[in-house]
């Protein structure tokens, strides 16, 4: 993957007509792509921003003819059936806590997979990773009973624990383990280090990268999910805001600044987030795929 | 990104070098601390992965409602009801199933072609790559529900973006073939991004070596990519297609916002009416049976794949 930062340092290349021609037209294609990308994006922004007479109006104006909070404010002053504050603070609770579980577990049990030797491990491993293969839609009947009997429906425990029992961390974080150098490890067990020591000391530290990659994947498909959240959160007041922005979408109807802003506020943080780890995602995203 | 980054820690040189003999292996201490470090993981993986699979199928051989006190054993039923022409479940059953296949193969194609196009128009050495490849996958990064209520809105026959730049009136969501092409589109405009990332990962591991000898035996750029680029990411490939047919079976949310299932219940997904039938009407017995059918059917279609794939590799 470094090969991409040593292409941007290519030598000018001596610019005769053909070849600028060449140049400008590889630019012409790559932002026509970006405008394919991201002009939906900025028209919901845009949208959010205008008074509600603007919104169905023709011709089109991307940037508002007279800026509007309208859409903001009818969110924020607090609806009892579309709490759109609430869920977000739900959503953005049940993503850190989803996220947080997810880092302790898969850590914990990738580091005995990657570096303990005990009875059953092999098979064990073999039994997790056959999971991943498994589509998630087979569990959706089951983990409803089950979090029904654990009183958790309609609460957000069940958005945030059963999702964390997913085999992509173990499998993920066990792979970064294996590279790393044993000699750490024996020299400090030489030195009277037992494995907590070991794991919180020195393993953990030099996982920094992969950690914050599976921190934020978990973070994003949390905050994302759509289709367990709608059968197990009901009270408005529970929502996380992807079943939520479905309600506000049904009630505010053609209301289209209103619904935009629930847009653009769902997709505050994950983009704050893409712009500042965009690193990681890509990163972890690609891994996937080769380590798939 | 590898660890090559990453610092190595402070390690502490031991003070004085132990004699040979007391040198412990890292094996532990005790033999329970393994069992420790799997222990959190383990609880989760057991209520959540492992007990669910099995109470799935127990679930799907009872006429199992959730609001019912009494769950009668019905065996088979719930699978045969499915098979059978006059039952009430197996009808909309098929054809939910017949829209997410139609999903599938609609959608599978563009797929695996379009980002590969992309990856490659991304793979080029010039400035500001990093900053195109990072504009398309954004819309990746947001979940569905903020793609489909924004593509209902742009996408709405009156006063819809879409609509008013073709300058056409499409019915794009109430009427065949329309709400297809756009749940097909908005997908692939949404997901494009994952599958351009792998591609471009497998791209850039293909060893530039093999090009240039391609350049010395006279290959043009359409003989490259026939001979080196196909060939280097066939992997890659393989991922991508079973990774892209398992996404768009399991499509949900898309036609849940943007379609709701119209017009009729034509783009009534499989999921939709499984988690409709289970966690709407609490018929949960034969609502698993249908997972079922639906894990088994993708199974199958992953097998062909693969086999597909080896066969071509020989």
């Amino acid at each position: 993957m470094a090969q991409t930062t040593a292409s941007t340092q290519e030598k000018p290349a001596r610019r005769d007509p053909a070849q600028l021609a060449k140049l400008f037209l590889r630019y012409a294609v790559l932002i026509l792509l970006t405008v394919v990308f991201i002009a939906p994006l900025l028209w919901m922004l845009s949208t959010s921003l205008k008074p509600l007479p603007q919104t169905t109006q023709f011709p089109p104006s991307w940037i508002p003819q007279e800026f509007s909070v309208q859409g903001y404010s009818t969110i924020l002053t607090t609806s009892s059936q579309t709490p759109v504050p609430r869920w977000f603070v739900n959503s953005l609770v049940a993503a850190t806590a989803h996220a947080a579980l997810v880092l302790v577990t898969a850590s914990m049990a990738a580091y005995a997979l990657a570096r303990m030797n005990f009875r059953g491990k092999n098979i064990l491993f073999a039994g997790i990773i056959a999971t991943l293969f498994v589509p998630q839609f087979v569990f959706l009947m089951p983990n409803y009973l089950i979090v029904d009997y654990f009183g958790w429906l309609d609460t957000l425990l069940a958005v945030i624990v059963p999702g964390a029992a997913g085999a992509f961390g173990v499998f993920f974080l066990r792979q970064f383990f294996l590279s790393l150098p044993k000699e750490l490890e024996e020299a400090a067990l030489i030195d009277g280090a037992n494995r907590y020591q070991i794991f919180f000391r020195i393993i953990l530290p030099l996982s920094r990268a992969p950690l914050a990659t599976l921190a934020v994947l978990s973070f994003l498909v949390n905050w994302n999910d759509f289709l367990w959240p709608v059968y197990v959160l009901f009270s408005p007041q529970n929502l996380t805001l992807p079943p939520g922005l479905s309600i506000l979408n049904e009630s505010y109807n053609v209301k289209y600044n209103v619904i935009m802003a629930g847009g653009v506020i769902a997709s505050i943080p994950v983009l704050l987030l893409y712009l500042f780890a965009q690193r990681y995602i890509i990163e972890g995203v690609s891994r996937s795929g080769l380590k798939g | 990104m590898s660890t090559q980054g990453i610092e190595q820690p402070h390690v502490q040189q031991p003070p004085g070098r132990k004699p040979p003999g007391s040198r412990r292996k890292p094996t532990d201490a005790s033999p329970l601390t393994p069992y420790i470090f799997m222990a959190p993981y383990l609880v989760l993986f057991l209520i959540f992965i492992v007990i669910p699979g099995v109470f799935g199928i127990w679930i799907s051989l009872h006429n199992w409602d959730y609001l019912l006190p009494g769950k009668p054993w019905v065996g088979l039923e719930n699978y045969t009801n499915l098979f059978s022409s006059n039952s009430t479940t197996g009808g909309p059953f098929w054809n939910s199933m017949e829209a997410t296949g139609k999903f599938t193969l609609y959608s599978v194609p563009l797929l695996v072609v379009i980002p590969l196009l992309v990856a490659l128009i991304l793979n080029q050495k010039i400035r500001g790559i990093q900053f195109f490849r990072a504009m398309y996958f954004a819309p990746y990064v947001l979940g569905v529900a903020v793609i489909g209520i924004l593509w209902r809105y742009l996408l709405d026959p009156n006063i819809g973006l879409v609509n008013y730049y073709l300058g056409a009136e499409i019915p794009w969501i109430t009427a065949l073939p329309w709400a297809w092409v756009s749940l097909v589109g908005v997908t692939v405009w949404w997901t494009l991004g994952f599958n351009t990332v792998i591609y471009l990962a497998g791209l850039q591991d293909i060893d530039p070596a093999l090009y240039d000898a391609a350049k010395v035996d006279g290959a043009n750029s359409w003989q490259q990519f026939l001979n080196v680029t196909l060939p280097g990411l066939r992997p890659i490939l393989l991922f991508v297609v079973t990774v892209t047919i398992l996404a768009s079976a399991n499509v949900f949310g898309q036609p849940y916002i943007i379609t709701q299932g119209a017009p009729g219940d034509e783009t009534t997904v499989a999921i939709m009416y499984i988690a409709e039938t289970g966690l709407r009407q609490f018929n949960m017995g034969a609502a698993s049976a249908m997972s079922y059918v639906l894990a088994l059917a993708l199974i199958l279609v992953s097998i062909v794949n693969f086999v597909v794939f080896r066969n071509r590799g020989d």
